[in-house]
C-alpha cells in the first residue's frame, strides 16, 4: 500500500470534519436547547449554553394550544401518502424509459421535469377553484395528490437513473430463459431496484413533509399537517423564542429522526445518475 | 433488443406517469392561462374574461419585473455557488479517513430535514436579529457594533438560510460520486510528485462534473420556487423579491388574479427556458 | 376517514345535500379562523366556558400568524368561501368585504344579552356599511405614546398630555444612551402595510400629507409627504435602535420590555404588556396621545380585530353565538375573573371604560380611550380625501401598493436608498397600479 495513513493525520481530517460537522448542525442544537429555556433565559445576554434550568413548559404550552397528535398525524399521511401513490406511477414509467427508451425517452423527462418548474403560486386560484369544486379542500386525499404531482417528476427521473444502472444483459439472460415481462420484473430486477426505490421514497417524504405552501394553503383543520402548525407559533405578540423553538423542535423532530436512522439508504441511491 | 411487445408494453407503464402529470399541467395551467387573458379582481368583485395581453404587457413593462428577474438570478446563483463549492470541499473532507465518520455524517445531513419554513425563523430570530440574536451576541463579543443582516445584506442572508439547507443534499451526491474515484490513478500521480492541488484539477474536478451538473439541475428545479425562505425573513423588502415572490405579491397581495396569472405563465415560461439550457447540458454529460 | 369525507363531499356536490343537510342540528362544529395575539390565544384557552355554556356547538381552532392568517381567509372567502365559520379580519377589510356581500350583518340573531349599543362608536362605525353591523370587535386599539417616566425624568423633560412631533424628536435624543443600550425613540420600520406603513400612514396626517387627492391622484410627490419622511428618517437615525428597519410591534415590544426604548409609538393594545408580568419596566411606564403638529391631526390610527362570519358559512346562527359570547360584556368579566382586569381585550365597549375595576387595574385606560376617540376614520386627514381608513386606504388595492411603498420606505430606513428615491418609487408604483385598477 502507497499510502499508510498516519494516526496524526487521521486525528487532523478527525478534527477538521467535527468542526464543519458541528457548524452544520449548530442552528439545530441551538434551537433544541432553547426550547427547554424559559423565554427570559432565551433572550439571556450573555447567551447561556448548557447551565440553566432546563424546563418542559414550553412543550406543554405549545400542546396546550394546538393539536399536534392531529398536525404529525397529517403530516405522516401525506408524506407517505403521496410517496406510496408517486412511486406507484413512477416505477412502471421509469422502468420502460431505462429499459425500452424510445426516441422520445428524453424529450418525456424533460417535460415532467418542467412541470416542476409551474410556480405554485400562478395556480393557486385555479386549484382552489378546482378543489372546491371537487368538494375535497382541507382533505388529505387532496394534499395526497397534489404533493405527488409536484415530486413526480423528480421520483421518475431518480428511478429512471438509477434504473439505468442496472446492466442490460442480465435483462437478455432471463429473457432467454424464457422468462415472461412480469416475472423478469418481479424476480430479476425488483431485487436490484430496491435500493434506489428506498432512497427514492426517503428523499420524496422529506420532500413532502417540508412541503409548505400547498399544505398550508389548502387545508384547514382536518387535514392541517406540522407545516401550518408552526405557523400558529411564529411572530406572536412579542418573541417567544422558547415556545417557537419547541414547536419548531415538534416539527422537525420526526423527520430528523427518521432521516438519521435511513441516512445509510437514503445515500446509496441519492445519485441522480451522478456516478458512473 | 427492444421487441415491438415491450415497446408497446413500454407505453403502457410510461402511460399512468405521463398522464397524470398532463392532467396536472393542463388542467389548472389552462385555467391559470384563461385568468392571464382575464381581468379577474375577486376583491373588486370584477371578471371580464377577455382583455387580451393587458395583463402581459403590464406585467411585463413594470419595473419590479427585471428587478425580479435581476433578484432570483443572483440568489439562485449565490446559493449555487456556495452549495457547490461548499459541497466539493465538504464531500472530499468526509471521504478522509477519520474517526467517528459516521456521526459527522449525520450532523452534516442534518439541515436537509429541516422545514424552509422553521429554518427561515430559527435563522431570522436566533441568529440574524440584531438584538437577540447570536451573531449580534458574538459581534458585541468582539467589541464590534451588532450587523443588521436582513437589512443591511438582505440577499446575502437568505442566500446563507437556503444554502444552509441545500448544502447536505449537494455533498451527499458529491460524496458518492468522489467515493466512486479510482484511488488508484489518485495514488499514482501522487507518487509521480503531483501537488495536491493539480491532483483536484486534473483529476478529482473532472470526475466530479457529472455531479455537479446533476446538482445543479436539481437544485435549480427546487431553487427557482423559494418562497418560505423569503416570505418569513424579508416578505420581499430590501430587494429580495424574485420572480415567484412578485407573482405571489400580484396574486394574494394584490389580489389581481388576471396579473398574477400573467406572472406565473411568463415565469413557466422562463423556468423553462432554463430548463431546456440545463438539460443540454446534463444530457450531454450523461450520455458519455 | 379522509376519503369517506370526500366521498360524502362529493355526494354533496352531486345534490345529494337534502338528506345531509338535515343531520345538522345535533353537535354543529364551527371552524373559526384566528391571529396568535395574546389576547385570542387567551380566547382559544377559554373555548372550555363556551362549551360549558353551549354544549351543542364544538368549536375548531386554526390559530396562525397574520400574515399566513390573511392568506388562508383572503383565498377562501374570494373563491366563494366555505372553510371558516368565523375570521379574525380588521377594519380594513370589513368595510371591501361586507360590500362585495360576503359578510353576514350582526344586526339580528345575536345573543339578547349582547348589547350593540354599548360598543365605543368610533370602532363600530368602522365595522358598519348602510347601517349593517358587518363584524363584532374583539379588540379595539389607537396608538399612543408610550414613555419610560425614568428616563423622561432623567433627561430633565416633562411629557404633555399631547405632545407634538418636535417635542417627541428632541426627547428621544436627549433619552438616547447608545452606551447603555437605551433608544430615545422605538417605532416601526418592518415593511408591510400594517407594520410601517400603519404606521406612517396615521403619522403623515398629521404632518397635512394624505395618499390620495380627491381625484385619487397619489401624492407621494407633495412636500407634506416628504416632511413627513424625512422627519421619520431623521428621528429613527439620531435615536432609533439598531436594525429598526426590520422591526415591527413585536421586535419593539420585546425591546421596550427589556428596557431598550426610551418612548415607543405603538398600538394601545401594547399598554397592557408592557406594563405586565414580562417586562422589565412595568412600573416606569407613562402614556400620552399620538404626537400631532399643530394641523388639527393626530398621528393616531385605528383598528379593531373583529369576529366575522362569512355568507358562505352554512352555521351562521351557531357562529353568531359564538360572536356574542367572545364579544359580549360577560367575556370581559370571565377574562378579568381569570387573569385580573388588565387583560381584558380593550377598546371595544363603553362600559369597559366606566368599569371601575378595570379603571383602578389599568393605568392606560383613559388614554387608550382618548386616543381612539380622537381617531376619525371619515375624516382622516387634514386636507379632504376620498377614502376613509386613518393608517389605511379602504380600498381593496390598498394592501398590495402599500406593501410594495412599505418597502421602499423600509429600504430607506436601513440606509439603502434615500427619502427622496423612496418617495418617487412610491408615487411611480402607486401610480402604476392606480391605473391598472383603472381610478
Amino acid at each position: 500500500m502507497a499510502r499508510a495513513v498516519t494516526t496524526q493525520k487521521k486525528i487532523m481530517w478527525t478534527a477538521l470534519a467535527w468542526a464543519f460537522g458541528l457548524l452544520m448542525f449548530f442552528p439545530i442544537l441551538w434551537t433544541f436547547l432553547t426550547s427547554f429555556k424559559t423565554e427570559a433565559a432565551a433572550i439571556a445576554d450573555p447567551p447561556v449554553w448548557f447551565l440553566f434550568d432546563w424546563t418542559t413548559e414550553n412543550y406543554a404550552a405549545v400542546q396546550q394550544r394546538s393539536n399536534y397528535p392531529l398536525a404529525l398525524m397529517n403530516s405522516i399521511i401525506i408524506a407517505v401518502g403521496s410517496t406510496i401513490l408517486g412511486i406507484l406511477l413512477a416505477v412502471p414509467a421509469a422502468w420502460a424509459m431505462a429499459f425500452v427508451p424510445g426516441k422520445r425517452t428524453k424529450d418525456v423527462l424533460l417535460w415532467m421535469l418542467s412541470t416542476k418548474m409551474l410556480p405554485a403560486v400562478g395556480v393557486l386560484y385555479p386549484l382552489v377553484l378546482l378543489a372546491k369544486w371537487l368538494g375535497v379542500m382541507d382533505s388529505r386525499i387532496l394534499l395526497i395528490v397534489v404533493l405527488m404531482l409536484i415530486n413526480l417528476p423528480i421520483i421518475v427521473w431518480m428511478l429512471y437513473t438509477y434504473f439505468r444502472e442496472i446492466p442490460g444483459e442480465i435483462l437478455e439472460a432471463s429473457r432467454m430463459d424464457g422468462a415472461s415481462l412480469k416475472s423478469e420484473i418481479l424476480y430479476v430486477l425488483t431485487p436490484m431496484a430496491v435500493p434506489g426505490i428506498a432512497s427514492t421514497v426517503l428523499l420524496n417524504i422529506i420532500l413532502a413533509w417540508n412541503e409548505a405552501f400547498w399544505t398550508i394553503l389548502l387545508t384547514t383543520v382536518d387535514a392541517a399537517p406540522l407545516t401550518k402548525f408552526i405557523a400558529g407559533f411564529s411572530a406572536p405578540e412579542g418573541l417567544f423564542y422558547a415556545k417557537l423553538s419547541a414547536a419548531s423542535m415538534l416539527a422537525i423532530a420526526p423527520i430528523l429522526i427518521m432521516g438519521w436512522f435511513s441516512q445509510k439508504q437514503l445515500v446509496r441511491g441519492l445519485t441522480f445518475g451522478a456516478v458512473k | 433488443m427492444a421487441t415491438a411487445h415491450s415497446k408497446s408494453a413500454a407505453r403502457i407503464m410510461i402511460a399512468p406517469a405521463v398522464i397524470a402529470l398532463l392532467v396536472w399541467m393542463l388542467v389548472p395551467l389552462c385555467m391559470t392561462l384563461y385568468f392571464s387573458f382575464a381581468d379577474y379582481r375577486p376583491m373588486r368583485g370584477v371578471f371580464d374574461a377577455w382583455i387580451g395581453f393587458g395583463n402581459y404587457a403590464s406585467f411585463l413593462t413594470s419595473s419590479s419585473f427585471m428587478s425580479s428577474l435581476i433578484t432570483t438570478f443572483w440568489m439562485v446563483g449565490g446559493i449555487l455557488s456556495i452549495t457547490i463549492v461548499g459541497g466539493v470541499l465538504m464531500a472530499l473532507l468526509l471521504d478522509k479517513p477519520m474517526f467517528g465518520q459516521g456521526v459527522v455524517r449525520i450532523l452534516v445531513i442534518a439541515p436537509f430535514f429541516v422545514m424552509p419554513t422553521v429554518s427561515a425563523l430559527v435563522w431570522k430570530n436566533m441568529f440574524f436579529n440584531v438584538d437577540n440574536g447570536l451573531f449580534s451576541y458574538l459581534y458585541k463579543f468582539l467589541g464590534m457594533q451588532p450587523f443588521d443582516f436582513l437589512s443591511q445584506a438582505p440577499l446575502f442572508s437568505i442566500v446563507i438560510i437556503v444554502a444552509w439547507q441545500w448544502l447536505p443534499f449537494a455533498t451527499l451526491i458529491l460524496l458518492t460520486s468522489v467515493q466512486s474515484l479510482d484511488s488508484e490513478q489518485l495514488e499514482a500521480a501522487e507518487i509521480d510528485g503531483a501537488p495536491a492541488l493539480s491532483r483536484f484539477r486534473f483529476i478529482i474536478l473532472p470526475h466530479l462534473s457529472r455531479a455537479i451538473t446533476v446538482v445543479i439541475l436539481i437544485q435549480t428545479i427546487f431553487l427557482l420556487s423559494i418562497f418560505a425562505e423569503i416570505f418569513v425573513t424579508t416578505n420581499g423588502a430590501f430587494g429580495t423579491r424574485t420572480l415567484t415572490y412578485l407573482v405571489y405579491q400580484r396574486v394574494l397581495e394584490s389580489q389581481n388574479i388576471g396579473l398574477g396569472s400573467a406572472g406565473g405563465i411568463v415565469a413557466v415560461i422562463l423556468a423553462n427556458i432554463v430548463a431546456i439550457f440545463l438539460m443540454r447540458i446534463v444530457g450531454k454529460n450523461l450520455d458519455n | 376517514m379522509s376519503i369517506k369525507r370526500s366521498l360524502l363531499a362529493s355526494a354533496v356536490g352531486l345534490g345529494l345535500t337534502a338528506g345531509i343537510a338535515s343531520a345538522e342540528g345535533h353537535a354543529t362544529t364551527i371552524t373559526i379562523a384566528t391571529v396568535n395575539n395574546g389576547d385570542m390565544v387567551r380566547m382559544q384557552g377559554l373555548t372550555d366556558d363556551f362549551n360549558a355554556k353551549h354544549p351543542d356547538i364544538t368549536v375548531e381552532w386554526v390559530t396562525l400568524e397574520e400574515n399566513v392568517l390573511r392568506q388562508n381567509v383572503t383565498t377562501d372567502i374570494s373563491t366563494g368561501g366555505g372553510a371558516y365559520d368565523v375570521m379574525t379580519i380588521g377594519t380594513y377589510e370589513v368595510p371591501i368585504w361586507g360590500n362585495n356581500g360576503w359578510l353576514v350583518s350582526l344586526n339580528e340573531g345575536m345573543a339578547d344579552d349582547w348589547n350593540a349599543d354599548d360598543l365605543l362608536p368610533a370602532i363600530a362605525g368602522g365595522l358598519t356599511i348602510d347601517g349593517e353591523l358587518y363584524a363584532a370587535p374583539f379588540y379595539g386599539e389607537s396608538s399612543m405614546v408610550m414613555y419610560r417616566t425614568d428616563l423622561m425624568e432623567k433627561a430633565g423633560l416633562e411629557m404633555p398630555d399631547a405632545p407634538t412631533w418636535d417635542f417627541i424628536r428632541e426627547a428621544a435624543a436627549a433619552m438616547t444612551d447608545r452606551e447603555n443600550e437605551i433608544n430615545g425613540i422605538c417605532a416601526r420600520g418592518k415593511a408591510g402595510w400594517g407594520e410601517n406603513m400603519a404606521f406612517l400612514t396615521a403619522m403623515s396626517n398629521s404632518f397635512g400629507a394624505r395618499w390620495f387627492d380627491e381625484d385619487w391622484a397619489p401624492q407621494f410627490d407633495t412636500e407634506a409627504w416628504a416632511n413627513t419622511l424625512n422627519f421619520y428618517l431623521d428621528m429613527m437615525n439620531e435615536s432609533g435602535p439598531n436594525g429598526a428597519a426590520n422591526n415591527g410591534f413585536n421586535e419593539n415590544l420585546t425591546l421596550f420590555q427589556q428596557g431598550k426604548c426610551g418612548m415607543w409609538i405603538d398600538a394601545t393594545v401594547a399598554a397592557s404588556f408592557v406594563t405586565g408580568a414580562d417586562s422589565t419596566v412595568a412600573d416606569k411606564v407613562g402614556f400620552a396621545l399620538a404626537p400631532d403638529t399643530g394641523l388639527g391631526k393626530r398621528g393616531n390610527w385605528l383598528w379593531a380585530w373583529s369576529l366575522a362570519i362569512p355568507t358562505s358559512s352554512e352555521k351562521q346562527d351557531a357562529a353568531k353565538t359564538f360572536i356574542s359570547w367572545a364579544t359580549s360584556q360577560a367575556y370581559a368579566e370571565l377574562v378579568a375573573g381569570k387573569e385580573g382586569w388588565a387583560s381584558v381585550p380593550p377598546g371595544t365597549r363603553t362600559s369597559l371604560y366606566e368599569n371601575q375595576n378595570y379603571l383602578d387595574a389599568a393605568p392606560f385606560a383613559k388614554m387608550t380611550l382618548d386616543s381612539i376617540n380622537s381617531a376619525d376614520p371619515t375624516n382622516p386627514t387634514v386636507d379632504p380625501v376620498p377614502y376613509t381608513g386613518v393608517q389605511f386606504v379602504a380600498i381593496p388595492e390598498f394592501a398590495g401598493i402599500a406593501n410594495q411603498v412599505g418597502q421602499q420606505f423600509s429600504n430607506a430606513l436601513a440606509g439603502n436608498q434615500s427619502a427622496e428615491e423612496a418617495l418617487a418609487a412610491a408615487q411611480e408604483l402607486t401610480l402604476e397600479e392606480m391605473e391598472a385598477a383603472g381610478y
